[in-house]
């Protein structure tokens, strides 16, 4: 075990490589670059054995992926943003191939107009897709993530693949502290065993991916799909656990309470926005206002009755959103107010859209939105729409 | 490749597979982006051909195939050949990027373009590889543009084995296919196929459209190995023999695709591949590039 002090980037990467993924492709994109950057020296000095294809774009980076991962080596890309969207169809085939294909994602903005910095528009558009999504909000917590989601995405009831989002420069490019464990307690954590459902064998030759007829099993297959997810939130609640056992540490399950108990008021947002929000709840409780953070890890599979179970306490979830679905509002609002509508004793919720294109978003902000939250349930506790915080 | 398929009659390119798995045998992995392939392999979940067989997305052929090469690298498994088997349209225009990148970097894999110069799977639509002149859905009155030359492009990645076939020539693809299996890196072989309902004739005639596509000098057979260009026997024989070679005219009219074609524009047509057939007599045997 070792402490270094890493940026959000090489954290990702030092993961990647105690994984031991056997083949990495990739595609450059800002803030991204960093990542492959330091697997690729890994792969040069020997430190990591492993397969490198730098392609010509993140479509065929996910493809090749998908084509190593048929042949039952462990994978991995990072991409993001522009990226991102252009390797959506492969996104999908991903998925529907159900392979354990990890992928991290640094949030980034999609433009025009050209704009490098945190958003997680990028991910949330890849909502549909059929991955797993955690997002994670330092360093530490993109590292222990990226471990933990080998473990998941290999499970034999889950089979799918895993999005770690890590925000662009707000963690990216930033250093911090990061644990590392020892590389056996690794090994033993996430042995690897090929998957059997599907594996690209001349000795037993299959084909995969033909044609179905309406009546045939699509429907079925997509079904599956979504089973598989409700067996994802059981294992990441497990592999939680099991990783705390073994490594002392817990980023929270499929979503982190703080000083939720007894709030009337809880921020709930991702990424570093949550991590941020705690430091708002420990002013705002010096104050002696009742309020709580939490943070949402698991957007894809939704912890619909985990955010049930905290929403019950309290009188009012305040959202924060760094995403924008244009004449809707933000995703995890929505989200939200779909799991609660129908159930009794819910809170009232609070839009808000902050943060777009990489605007900071600042602790006065955070603060300044849960008295605001306040106010509203003093008023008649009918919130007024989106609130856009910081806006010109 | 097994009976029973569920290809079109007469098409050229399921006969094209049958040699080309013939001559690489059990030990063959086959990646297909969309194209024809996809349903002529039978639908789900039925299959026509006894290796592995991975459907992949439209422009992302090479690139799986790349991926599927590192991960049998990475395992240490040397004895298996993995082979792109991609349309026309896959090559030359949606996947034009990927099978560029995988042949930079020389990927070990052999990539075969089945080339019936249009979309035929969604029911004839132009691509990059149509030639001049013929009809399509999209172009109503013949394609006024020249078809790419998917081969000549590949070739000029210096990949070392690129190959031009056609169906109707079995000794030629299966022997070409032999040669490329015992080649290291990214092979290239460009293979037309004659598609009776796309091009417009009876289902009987697919073998012998396919010839008087070589014999009349529109389709050219060649290999360029390590950079030097060498006609194959059946187009050599035209070039040396100018009596044995057919008028275009034979090939044009036989196609239904082609009737917009004036005799103007035959004329003109057979004036291009004669020029063409004195270029490519001082170019055999000889590099292609300098």
């Amino acid at each position: 075990m070792e402490t270094l002090i890493l940026t959000g980037n090489h954290a990702v990467a030092y993961a990647v490589k105690m994984a031991r993924a056997r083949f990495i492709s990739c595609y450059p994109i800002t803030p991204q670059t960093g990542i492959v950057e330091k697997l690729s020296e890994f792969i040069l000095n020997g430190e990591l054995e492993a397969v490198f294809v730098p392609v010509e774009s993140e479509h065929s980076a996910m493809a090749a992926c998908i084509g190593a991962s048929l042949t039952g080596v462990r994978t991995f890309t990072a991409t993001c943003s522009h990226g991102l969207a252009y390797m959506h169809e492969m996104v999908h085939w991903a998925s529907a191939t159900r392979l354990p294909i990890v992928m991290a994602v640094v949030n980034r903005t999609i433009g025009p107009p050209w704009n490098i910095w945190a958003e997680h528009g990028d991910s949330v558009s890849q909502r549909d897709t059929g991955w797993i999504q955690l997002y994670t909000s330092n360093h530490q917590e993109a590292f222990d993530t990226v471990i933990q989601a080998y473990k998941i995405a290999e499970d034999p009831n889950v089979l799918l693949p895993v999005m770690v989002c890590l925000e662009g420069f707000v963690i990216s490019h930033t250093a911090q502290p990061v644990i590392l464990p020892n590389q056996e307690d690794v090994d033993s954590f996430i042995p690897h065993e090929p998957w059997r459902h599907i594996i690209v064998d001349v000795d037993n030759p299959i084909t995969h991916g033909n044609l179905q007829m309406p009546e045939d099993w699509f429907y079925e297959f997509r079904f599956l799909m979504h089973r598989a997810m409700d067996a994802a939130k059981e294992k990441i609640v497990r592999c939680s656990i099991e990783f705390e056992k073994i490594f002392g540490r817990n980023h929270g399950h499929l979503v982190e309470e703080y000083k939720c108990d007894d709030a009337d008021v809880i921020l709930l947002s991702m990424g570093s926005l949550a991590d941020q929000a705690k430091v708002a709840v420990d002013v705002l409780r010096e104050e002696g206002y009742k309020v709580g953070a939490l943070k949402l890890r698991a957007f894809r599979p939704f912890p619909e009755e985990e955010l049930r179970r905290v929403a019950k306490r309290t009188k009012c979830i305040v959202v924060v959103d760094r995403n924008l679905s244009p004449g809707k509002g933000g995703a995890l609002a929505s989200e939200l107010k779909a799991t609660l509508y129908g159930f009794k004793g819910m809170p009232i919720v609070i839009e808000c859209v902050a943060g777009l294109g990489g605007r900071d978003v600042t602790l006065e902000e955070e603060i300044g939105l849960l008295k605001q939250a306040f106010r509203v349930m003093e008023e008649d506790g009918e919130p007024s729409g989106i609130i856009w915080l910081g806006l010109k | 490749m097994l009976p029973g398929n569920s290809a079109c009659q007469g098409c050229g390119s399921t006969l094209a597979l049958r040699w080309v798995l013939k001559a690489l045998g059990k030990k063959t992995v086959i990646v297909n982006p969309a194209s024809c392939g996809c349903v002529y392999v039978g639908l789900y979940p039925r299959t026509a051909v006894s290796v592995p067989y991975i459907q992949m997305a439209f422009a992302a052929g090479p690139a799986a195939a790349s991926g599927m090469v590192g991960g049998l690298e990475a395992q240490g498994k040397k004895d298996v050949t993995v082979i792109c088997w991609a349309g026309d349209g896959g090559t030359a225009d949606i996947g034009v990027s990927s099978l560029s990148g995988s042949a930079e970097r020389n990927t070990n894999y052999i990539y075969f373009c089945y080339d019936n110069e249009a979309y035929m799977n969604t029911g004839t639509q132009r691509s990059g590889s149509t030639p001049a002149g013929a009809w399509t859905t999209t172009t109503p009155l013949g394609k006024k543009e020249s078809k790419k030359d998917m081969a000549l492009i590949m070739a000029a990645h210096r990949v070392p084995y690129v190959a031009t076939s056609c169906s109707s020539y079995p000794a030629d693809l299966y022997g070409k296919t032999k040669k490329a299996k015992l080649i290291q890196g990214m092979r290239y072989i460009h293979i037309l196929t004659p598609c009776p309902p796309g091009w417009r004739f009876d289902t009987g005639l697919a073998v012998k459209i396919g010839r008087l596509a070589v014999q009349s000098g529109m389709w050219l057979l060649y290999e360029v190995e390590n950079g030097v260009f060498r006609l194959s026997p059946p187009s050599r024989k035209i070039l040396e023999n100018p009596e044995k070679r057919v008028p275009v005219k034979e090939y044009i009219r036989a196609q239904g695709r082609f009737r917009g074609m004036s005799e103007n524009e035959i004329t003109l047509l057979q004036e291009m591949i004669d020029s063409k057939l004195e270029k490519v007599a001082e170019l055999d045997g000889k590099p292609l590039f300098f």
